[in-house]
């Protein structure tokens, strides 16, 4: 077999990996985050369907899948069945650019065509050279599915979610990407496999702890760019309803909740990649590549199902913020803060060279 | 091959896409195809060998001016344009020979234009595009277009907001 067709082959195995994955791990934090908030307000959260819950997620599926598909009369129909594809779509496209784990060995089972046998797996759907700058770009298209959700309702409350959250995604955009410029700075590379290698060696090396107000910046901002509490401002149900999807029901709306849990595990994970030392233990005499690299994908997934945790933490913890609170917040806090800390980086580093 | 397929539909889509955003009359779907434009260009950049400048493309084009256009049209709650095309009919006429005469401008310079075969050995690299902003030769000029923007961000504030 010609090798062209060998790395088709090999890509489309990890694009069918990742996106089947995230689907998986989407479907279960929905559990998870239920029964995680239920405990901390001392209740006990779905355990009926299946033991402890476990099969509440296809339930939840089967339920949303058989409802009726409801298209309110004054909406834009062709923008309202649009708005969740383009939302889902921006979600799983830009986790491609995730590393999942460092490389992965195949084992060398007699049942695998000769050429999969030992070959080396990149755990990362496209390495490309601007890196982390194509996730900007996507996150940034992100915030058309909610505005397009938002005014194709024709609902007032609606729009105004839609707005709300344009709004908040782009002020917070700002402190994000300002966040990521110290890491960067650092590891002088926009690659993800870099930044992570750059985190090498024991658990003080990684950039949480080298760049720690950049970090803290990061988890905030990218606590608003998920839209979760407490900046869940486009969905405040007390004011808005629901937000942007007040008028959509069935799969349409599950489409929606789908895009902004994907949304938050591409958070968590790159959060993971750029500041808590990607796939490295973090004790160098741990090997990461031991056992085929599975060690390093599963030093990976904890330290993301850690940080998933922290959002449901945070969630069963804080209220919301008022609008007012939020623009206040991310302008005249997290951008200054960032920007400076931009420039004590860079001095660093300029000393140190 | 891959190359020219990818260009092809990815040029046509740009060429449909920017004929609806003055063609049809709802703002909000003009605004929306000229999303699409952008995009599409950024896919051409990519093509080119300019990932750099394809998603800075994104980002500051389609990412951040558009959500701003898409702001004001959704606040200001824009309504779908009257049918009435406006205009007398001499500016209409004066307008449709106007029309042509720049159409067949246009073909004369494509016609004459000696296209290269492709672009040889041309690597716009982040690190490329870096060095040639910060090299001598557009160090001042970039300093100076940021100077700009910055006098013209503190501007806009000062006319919107009167008594700060």
């Amino acid at each position: 077999m010609s090798p062209l067709i060998q790395e088709l082959i090999e890509k489309a195995l990890v694009v069918g990996i990742v996106t089947h994955g995230l689907l998986i791990v989407f479907s279960f934090c929905t559990l998870i985050e239920r029964r995680v908030l239920a405990f901390m307000q001392f209740r006990l959260g779905p355990n009926r369907t299946g033991p402890q819950g476990i099969l509440q997620p296809f339930a939840d599926g089967i339920k949303l899948f058989f409802k009726e598909e409801f298209i309110p009369a004054g909406a834009n129909k062709p923008l309202f069945v649009l708005a969740p594809a383009v939302a889902v779509a921006t979600a799983f496209m830009s986790t491609a650019i995730v590393t999942y784990g460092g490389a992965l060995t195949v084992p060398a089972f007699g049942f695998l065509p000769e050429w999969l046998q030992g070959r080396v797996i990149e755990l990362q759907i496209a390495d490309l050279e601007v890196g982390i700058l194509y996730l900007f770009a996507l996150s940034s298209l992100g915030v058309y599915g909610i505005v397009m959700a938002g005014w194709a309702s024709n609902n007032k409350y609606a729009l105004l979610g839609g707005l709300r959250s344009s709004a908040q995604m782009f002020s917070y955009e700002l402190a994000l990407g300002l966040s990521w410029v110290p890491v960067i700075l650092v590891t002088s590379s926009f690659r993800l496999p870099d930044i992570v290698a750059g985190q090498a060696g024991w658990f003080w090396n990684w950039n949480c702890f080298v760049v720690f107000p950049a970090f803290l910046v990061y988890v905030v901002a990218g606590t608003a760019e998920a839209n979760r509490t407490p900046f869940d401002l486009p969905e405040a149900e007390t004011e808005l309803v629901a937000g942007f999807h007040t008028e959509y029901s069935s799969m349409k709306f599950a489409l929606l909740q789908m895009a902004e849990y994907v949304n938050m595990i591409t958070i968590s994970a790159l959060g993971v990649n750029m500041f808590l030392g990607g796939w490295n233990t973090g004790l160098p005499f741990l090997p990461p590549t031991a056992a085929y690299g599975l060690v390093g994908f599963f030093t990976f997934a904890a330290k993301v199902a850690g940080f998933l945790f922290f959002f449901f933490w945070l969630r069963g913890t804080l209220p919301r913020f008022r609008y007012d609170q939020l623009m206040h917040f991310g302008w005249k806090v997290l951008v200054p803060v960032a920007a400076v800390f931009i420039l004590v980086t860079a001095g660093v580093l300029a000393a140190l060279a | 091959m891959i190359e020219q397929i990818l260009f092809y539909t990815l040029a046509a889509l740009a060429l449909v896409a920017a004929i609806v955003v003055i063609a049809q009359r709802s703002p909000i779907y003009s605004a929306f195809a000229l999303i699409v434009v952008l995009c599409s260009l950024s896919g051409i950049f990519a093509i080119l060998g300019s990932p750099f400048i394809a998603v800075i493309q994104i980002v500051v084009y389609a990412g951040a001016v558009m959500v701003l256009f898409l702001f004001v049209l959704m606040l200001l709650n824009v309504q779908k344009e009257a049918d009435d095309p406006g205009g007398s009919k001499p500016l209409r006429t004066a307008a449709a020979a106007l029309a042509a005469a720049f159409a067949v401008q246009v073909g004369l310079v494509v016609a004459r234009a000696r296209f290269a075969s492709g672009p040889e050995q041309y690597e716009a690299s982040t690190r490329k595009v870096a060095e040639l902003l910060f090299s001598p030769t557009f160090l001042y000029v970039f300093e100076a277009t940021s100077i700009l923007i910055l006098a013209a961000l503190v501007g806009s504030i000062v006319l919107a907001k009167r008594d700060l």
